[in-house]
């Protein structure tokens, strides 16, 4: 591959200093969208002209059906649809974990699952490499010596644009709590467009405005406002959706005729989970 | 579908680099138009600026062209036309059309030529005195209409045959007068011309604005431009861009002829952002075709 595409990867040297970063992609996803895999290429370009991160990996992770979201079709096609939108990445990644829970799971308890999978990960690396390091002869001057040296777990980041974060002041559907862990713990990309009203939102945020330098605002120069809702909409309208979704995932929502009014109105009288469990 | 009047969509400009907006505001021209009811978009046409437009920052035509023939691979009705980059100097949008009408005439002509001579070997193939008449027609005409096809095929380099399907639209409609068979020869002339499909300009808001830098456009063809061919014009909801067509004389004499087409999808995939993106080592995938993009990289180009 050419330079070009790496162009914002840091250099091996550098990337010893940079803290690596993994981007975790919670949401309905139905279906994904090209915005929502622009969001990972925008986040990681950011985060690496930062100086300070390294962006190893993306994981998305579509809700659960327990979600009772108006209009969200079944798991399995959406994480069917993730899997074909992402086959062409070589970074990002679909998590099904989530989507197979009993019941709605919240976004922070998400974050701290897959932590606790990247801590396991990197413990066990950590694990080989002392035994490595015991197993084999020192050498001086070992070129690829950072290799032997296991790195902490990365740092997990949850990735989203700007509705979420301004969803956090809406009454009843986060807890207080779980904002502090995921602005405090583990940090948020939002990606948002120009003449948003986000830096509005986090100042009027005694919470979030407490971690702000938790919080990374990516502005997205090049719009492309692709909704979920708006394509939907056109798929029942019979039009056209071609370079705004992938056409692997077209073709699978043409082949099981997924997206027609009927489906739209799943879960029409169901109150959305959050305000089920809090709002008591 | 029937009756419907066909419709080719030109898109004239740049492609530096071809974009998936470009590609969109194919779609969403098709979308509008079919949902009228009264048309047919049985084409796309990208036709990419010469050379000598002088524009700033302008690569070569041949790199333009191989990147649009890799961004259309997976469209089944939108095609390249090389013809405007392949010419000595630059060629003015009113010609280009001009240009590529012509061609669509003289493809439907062909056509129609090749069943004339097919109606009188298929007459004699046909028992045409049959009692069964209309069946009969119809296996006739469905012969006449694949072998036209691949005429058109053998012609034209683009191997369209969406042409040589209006023309079946045309002729086998329930209420075309096709009983009396010995009427067919008169039927296929008459309809060559109703056949040929319209040619239409696809541009952006933006381009329609132009119309009013002075010494941009010759005023006599901006007329023709309406008022011969017509515009398909994509825009964000530009609440002016109505405004702009009532001010101007010759748009609001000439309004039915101009369909504003409300992009749902807000997208500002400009070739000068996905340029400025490159030059800085930004990521657009997603923005263009993945193979748009290997061949960017591949080529070296667009860098700082």
């Amino acid at each position: 591959k050419s330079l070009l595409r790496h162009a914002c990867k840091p250099v091996m040297e550098e990337a010893s200093c940079r803290t690596e970063v993994v981007l975790l992609a919670c949401g309905s996803f139905n279906p994904i969208t090209n915005m929502h895999l622009r969001m990972f290429e925008l986040a990681r370009d950011y985060l690496h002209e930062t100086g300070k991160y390294t962006v190893i990996k993306g994981i998305i992770s579509p809700v659960g059906d327990g979600y009772k979201k108006k209009g969200l079709i079944e798991a399995e096609y959406r994480l069917a649809m993730v899997k074909m939108a992402t086959e062409s990445s070589d970074w990002v990644t679909l998590s099904s974990w989530e989507s197979q829970q009993e019941e709605w799971v919240e976004t922070a308890k998400v974050l701290r699952y897959h932590y606790e999978n990247l801590e396991n990960l990197s413990n066990n690396e950590k694990k080989n490499a002392t035994h490595r390091k015991k197993a084999k002869k020192r050498k001086i001057e070992e070129k690829n010596e950072t290799s032997l040296v296991a790195k902490d777990a990365p740092k997990l980041m949850l990735l989203c644009g700007a509705d979420v974060v301004e969803s956090f002041s809406i009454p009843n559907l986060w807890k207080k709590e779980d904002i502090e862990e995921i602005v405090g713990r583990f940090g948020v990309v939002c990606i948002s467009r120009l003449g948003s009203s986000v830096e509005k939102c986090i100042y009027e945020s005694d919470i979030i405005w407490k971690f702000r330098t938790n919080v990374h605002l990516v502005t997205e120069w090049i719009t492309n406002d692709i909704s979920a809702t708006k394509v939907r909409r056109a798929l029942r309208r019979g039009q056209s959706v071609k370079y705004v979704i992938p056409d692997s995932v077209t073709e699978y929502i043409q082949k099981h005729s997924l997206y027609d009014p009927c489906s739209e109105d799943k879960n029409a009288n169901v109150i959305l989970a959050p305000f089920q469990r809090y709002a008591k | 579908m029937i009756n419907r009047v066909p419709v080719a969509l030109l898109s004239c400009g740049s492609f530096n680099p071809i974009t998936n907006m470009h590609m969109r505001m194919f779609e969403l021209a098709r979308d509008h138009l079919h949902q009228t009811g009264l048309y047919n978009v049985i084409k796309g046409i990208i036709s990419p600026v010469n050379d000598r437009y002088g524009k700033e920052g302008l690569v070569a035509a041949k790199h333009r062209v191989a990147m649009i023939q890799r961004a259309l691979e997976t469209s089944d009705w939108i095609t390249l036309e090389p013809w405007e980059s392949q010419q000595e100097q630059w060629v003015e949008t009113v010609m280009v059309l001009r240009h590529h009408y012509n061609a669509l005439f003289h493809q439907c002509q062909a056509m129609s030529g090749t069943s004339l001579e097919s109606t009188k070997t298929l007459k004699q193939k046909y028992n045409v005195d049959s009692p069964n008449a209309q069946s009969v027609l119809q296996a006739m005409l469905q012969e006449m209409t694949e072998e036209a096809s691949s005429t058109l095929r053998a012609q034209s380099h683009d191997s369209s045959t969406h042409v040589a399907s209006a023309k079946t639209y045309t002729l086998v409609g329930p209420d075309s007068q096709l009983d009396r068979v010995t009427g067919i020869e008169e039927h296929i002339t008459a309809t060559v011309v109703e056949v040929v499909p319209r040619l239409k300009l696809l541009c952006g808001a933006d381009v329609l604005k132009t119309f009013d830098i002075p010494n941009l456009w010759k005023h006599e063809h901006i007329e023709e431009i309406v008022q011969k061919f017509g515009l398909v014009c994509i825009s964000r909801g530009d609440v002016d861009l109505q405004k702009f067509i009532d001010e101007s004389n010759i748009l609001f004499k000439h309004r039915r002829n101009i369909h504003v087409v409300r992009e749902w999808v807000v997208n500002d995939i400009s070739a000068t952002h996905i340029r400025r993106a490159l030059r800085k080592g930004h990521s657009v995938k997603y923005l263009l075709p993945e193979s748009v993009i290997d061949y960017i990289q591949q080529h070296n180009m667009y860098t700082a």
